[in-house]
């Protein structure tokens, strides 16, 4: 009941004028962001944060801003993936395979419908889950000190690389060097400057938000610009024809059953750490192929192909906000980015910010229920006016881009010092991603590395410098073990699978 | 080959790290673990992943050829100079140039890059600093 009153609550902080027209413009804004080839959620965001900070809206309204244009993204990132077989980010790879056939065979107009109702749904029932879970989440997290801390931050890195990624070593590489950035500046406890090289633009550290746009932004365009004109890539695309726009009856029912499992399997992966939206979209993929393909329909054009991946898709987003919220640690790239966007805000998630600034957790809540039912209201009539910005030439929107960002960084401290360390970022970040190095850990680093080492501190304070602490209590003990079963566990699975293949 | 490299980058980079963090000065405010305790672990995850790279290296990467190579300096290249006459000459004409300069890069004529990044320009100039009041860089024409 508690639950229902905050939310409540929250209703009645999201539902001003101000606010809703705040979640309108986002809205809108992420479905151009999510729609523009090569551009997704976590680029997305990460260019918008530096420029609504500038702008200087209280938290609140931010925050329903960004998060309009976080959900905004997902959504309309299923219509580069049905239309022209581009994915605009990794969870939206799974809609391409029956998404991309279904608009082939004359059926775009229907694909798209299914899929947005699909990410109605799944985000719909995530938000539901958040409700519920992240308060008794909240109860466990009360029950951590800094030792308890420390070992979650340690998972949360060990399985970040998680089953996506092919070479463990990398993954763990790419926390080390976010690790590594985030000690630059002047340490916390003591005082003294840590890797200045007695430079005084390096006294605060690296901003963050200088990084995340460098690293994801700047690089893709580096990236664009070296697939431009190998036929890789979106230069542009004719316009499609559309067709009807919404979807037969038939067609609903028979998507339903998909669009529940879909919706189910992708909060479970939402909310698991180091998982987040893209197991979350190919576990729903996967089992709706297993479920349902008897009459071998799928990948070549099966609605139920599109609908349970963009329902697994949409509802991790929603679960994974539950650990980013309720403990702080963030699964995905995109809640990275939430994450990030919270700490720029003055925001710090946790069990604290539940009792601390309820109108912040529940006016958000609330936020993504708004938003989510104006994204279906935007996204079903006005699908026409998103698919003509496809025809957008890149040769116009990535200079633009780049502009943007440019200008989203100058606003927060008016220095070019820090838009050349961007630029240096971007590089990095082209470099990173050519090895096959992710960018996530490397982004969580920067972000929660001031945090564990606080709380790594704190520990050894509180035991006067005995290490053993760190595994003194059964949760901390727990949590380690899944931290090291999480990290292990690909590299054995990599192993048995390549073994399986030769 | 591209990962062995990485990998010995990454070990001297852990090697640095961990001479950086033993000549931190220590501060008369003490902790049991104090300032370079963390950086230390740190180095040595670098140094244990640099390690593993160099053991089991993945296949390398396709890296751009020398056309597409000097492409992308040119595209550093212009952001860097952007940046550094951003002051000098004011948003509005280094954003023309250099948004100018980025699209007849990736394609656009002579005359299309012209007008693209005179629109980018001043709508960016429109939108954020007329409409939204934030602040861009001034240049001697206050603009």
């Amino acid at each position: 009941m508690d639950t229902l009153n905050a939310l409540a609550q929250g209703f009645s902080v999201a539902l001003t004028w101000q606010n809703l027209g705040l979640a309108l413009l986002g809205c809108f804004l992420g479905t151009i962001i999510g729609a523009l080839p090569g551009l997704g959620p976590s680029n997305g965001v990460a260019i918008l944060i530096p420029l609504v900070f500038s702008i200087g809206l209280p938290a609140t309204p931010a925050l329903i801003l960004l998060t309009s244009v976080y959900y905004g993204a997902m959504y309309g990132g299923r219509i580069s993936s049905i239309l022209l077989n581009i994915p605009g980010d990794e969870p939206a790879m799974m809609t391409t395979l029956d998404g991309f056939p279904m608009a082939q065979k004359g059926y775009p107009g229907e694909a798209l419908a299914i899929s947005g109702i699909a990410s109605f749904v799944g985000a719909f029932f995530a938000t539901w889950g958040l409700v519920l879970l992240a308060p008794q989440l909240v109860e466990v997290a009360l029950l951590f000190g800094p030792a308890e801390y420390f070992a979650l931050f340690t998972l949360a890195f060990a399985t970040l690389g998680g089953l996506s990624s092919k070479n463990q070593a990398k993954a763990a590489v790419a926390a080390a060097i976010g690790l590594g950035i985030a000690l630059i500046g002047v340490d916390g406890q003591t005082g003294v400057p840590r890797f200045t090289f007695d430079n005084m633009h390096f006294y605060d550290g690296i901003d963050f938000l200088v990084a995340i746009v460098g690293l994801f932004a700047v690089s893709e365009v580096l990236v664009f610009v070296e697939n431009h004109g190998t036929g890789q890539g979106a230069d542009g695309a004719k316009t499609v024809k559309l067709g009807r726009i919404t979807p037969p009856w038939s067609m609903l029912k028979q998507t339903s059953g998909a669009m529940g499992r879909g919706t189910l399997l992708g909060f479970i992966a939402g909310v698991l750490p180091g998982a987040g939206a893209s197991l979350g979209s190919f576990i729903a993929y996967s089992l709706e192929k297993k479920v349902s393909n008897k009459d071998d329909t799928f990948g070549k054009g099966d609605p139920r192909g599109v609908a349970a991946p963009e329902a697994g898709n949409n509802a991790a987003a929603g679960g994974a906000l539950v650990p980013m919220l309720a403990l702080g640690v963030p699964g995905s790239g995109t809640t990275a980015v939430l994450l990030a966007m919270l700490l720029t805000l003055d925001i710090t998630p946790g069990p604290l910010l539940f009792t601390k600034n309820p109108d912040v957790v529940w006016g958000l809540v609330a936020a993504l229920f708004i938003g989510n039912a104006m994204l279906l209201a935007m996204n079903i009539p006005m699908v026409g006016l998103f698919v003509r910005l496809l025809t957008i030439p890149a040769k116009y929107l990535m200079p633009g881009v780049v502009m943007i960002s440019f200008v989203g960084i100058y606003g927060i401290s008016g220095s070019t010092f820090d838009l050349m360390v961007m630029i240096g970022f971007g590089v990095l970040g082209w470099a990173l991603r050519k090895l096959e190095v992710p960018l996530v850990p490397v982004i969580l680093g920067l972000l929660l590395g001031a945090q564990m080492e606080k709380n790594l501190r704190r520990a050894m304070t509180i035991s006067d410098g005995e290490i053993s602490a760190l595994v003194a209590s059964p949760l901390a003990i727990g949590l380690w073990c899944a931290a090291i079963i999480g990290f292990v566990l690909p590299i054995l699975v990599g192993r048995y699978l390549r073994y399986k293949a030769n | 080959m591209s990962d062995r490299i990485f990998a010995s980058i990454c070990i001297a980079l852990a090697v640095l790290m961990g001479w950086g963090a033993t000549i931190i000065e220590e501060s008369f405010i003490q902790d049991p673990l104090g300032p370079k305790a963390f950086p230390l672990v740190i180095a040595l995850v670098l140094a244990a992943c640099g390690v593993a790279m160099f053991l089991r290296p993945d296949e390398d990467p396709v890296w751009p050829h020398r056309r597409k190579q000097i492409q992308l300096l040119w595209t550093i290249g212009a952001m860097i100079l952007y940046v550094q006459f951003l002051p000098v000459v004011g948003f509005l004409v280094a954003t023309a140039i250099g948004a100018g300069f980025l699209s007849w890069q990736l394609g656009a004529s002579v005359k299309q890059a012209c007008w693209g990044g005179f629109s980018i320009s001043v709508g960016i100039y429109v939108v954020f600093k007329l409409i939204l009041g934030l602040s861009l860089a001034r240049g001697p024409f206050g603009f």
